[in-house]
């Protein structure tokens, strides 16, 4: 009885196929009309570069990596493509959330075996870890993994199959976090 | 014909009009699959929820299919498509971080957006750590700018490494997609039969 509750209660999301298709779909249109895929870390990291270039700016054209993306022109690093694409992600994603009914004040999700503050500890270390890797990677999960192996690139393949695979390795240490 | 902006058919003007809507489609999709709870993501690696890899390979078969046909058919202008250039060691060691981010965070920055977007305080948290990790990048890159730019091979496809061509890897791709559509559906079953909860919001 209870997995009954569970059905008519349970999240609604579309099905998993259908969205990989409209996913697919996206990034093809997006290849069609940009000649490039999509991305997510990019704006992230402009916008570290932007605050360290308006804090420091000595600092910031000082250091080879902050300076490989502050404009030659004088403008801002945020007026980027990347940028303008992770603000729309952020509507986008509210945009769903409000029709489907998640779109809900401030919570921490996190699994009732941890507490809320392991939770938040274990995100903000997943995503420091991230933002160093996706560095080294040339690009996330998006512009990498997804974009890059779509476009038969060779690094695309290997950051996407180091990133599940290394995910698995290292699964059973931090299992306590999920189940 | 395309791509439509690096052969100049679509002008400058749009860039950011364009990015914004293709961004909007991005997020929804992703929030609609599922992606805005890191526990649905992260049952991949437990198999109890296979979210993301049904997602994310059909996601991916279809762009390759697709860019396939869109070259036969002399719509797109292939070397005109950015292909990810290559760093070797420096990728395989940023696939490596990832995957542990991956387990420990269970966002990648493009999900905890569309986390934060519908409230969640553990997006917000993963976001801040990724903007904490790439300073940290960032300011200890003098120490490791040789390897950062080691390993470099160009923007080689995978078809030009295993020397076959990328119609065969194509081929290869949605093979191994649909096995592991087929596998991972069995492991989901027998891993939910043990559990109360397998989908999250």
């Amino acid at each position: 009885m209870k997995k009954n509750s569970n059905i008519t209660k349970g999240p609604r999301y579309i099905n998993p196929y259908f969205g990989g298709i409209l996913l697919g779909l996206l990034l093809l249109a997006t290849f069609y009309i940009a000649g490039r895929g999509l991305s997510a870390s990019g704006a992230a990291k402009l916008s570290v570069v932007t605050i360290i270039d308006k804090i420091a700016p000595a600092h910031a054209e000082g250091n080879a990596y902050y300076d490989k993306f502050i404009p030659t022109d004088d403008s801002s690093p945020l007026f980027n493509w990347l940028i303008f694409g992770a603000i729309g992600t952020f509507f986008g994603g509210m945009l769903s959330g409000g029709i489907y009914g998640r779109l809900k004040k401030l919570r921490i999700e996190h699994s009732p075996n941890i507490t809320g503050k392991t939770r938040m500890i274990a995100a903000v270390v997943g995503g420091m870890l991230f933002g160093i890797g996706s560095q080294f990677g040339r690009g996330c999960s998006s512009g990498a993994a997804l974009s890059g192996t779509a476009s038969l690139s060779f690094g695309g393949l290997l950051v996407m199959a180091l990133m599940f695979g290394i995910g698995y390795v290292f699964a059973y240490f931090f299992r306590k976090l999920w189940i | 014909m395309g791509p439509l902006i690096p052969q100049g058919i679509i002008t400058g003007q749009w860039d950011f009009v364009i990015a914004l809507l293709i961004g909007t489609a991005f997020g929804f999709i992703l929030e609609s699959s599922g992606f805005s709870s890191s526990r649905n993501i992260a049952g991949v690696f437990y198999g109890y929820n296979f979210v993301v890899l049904r997602v994310f390979f059909t996601a991916m078969i279809v762009a390759m299919v697709g860019l396939l046909y869109f070259n036969y058919l002399g719509w797109i202008e292939m070397d005109m498509v950015f292909v990810l250039p290559t760093y070797l060691a420096p990728m395989i060691l940023g696939g490596f971080i990832m995957g542990l981010g991956f387990v420990i965070g269970g966002f990648c920055p493009g999900t905890s957006y569309t986390a934060c977007a519908i409230g969640k305080l553990d997006g917000f948290a993963f976001l801040g750590g990724f903007i904490i990790g790439v300073f940290i990048f960032a300011e200890a890159f003098p120490l490791f700018e040789n390897f950062y730019y080691s390993g470099y091979m160009g923007n080689i496809t995978i078809g030009e490494v295993f020397n076959i061509s990328n119609e065969l890897v194509t081929f290869i791709f949605v093979i191994v997609a649909i096995v592991a559509f087929y596998v991972t559906w069995l492991i989901e079953k027998k891993v939910r039969k043990n559990r109360t909860e397998s989908k999250f919001e």
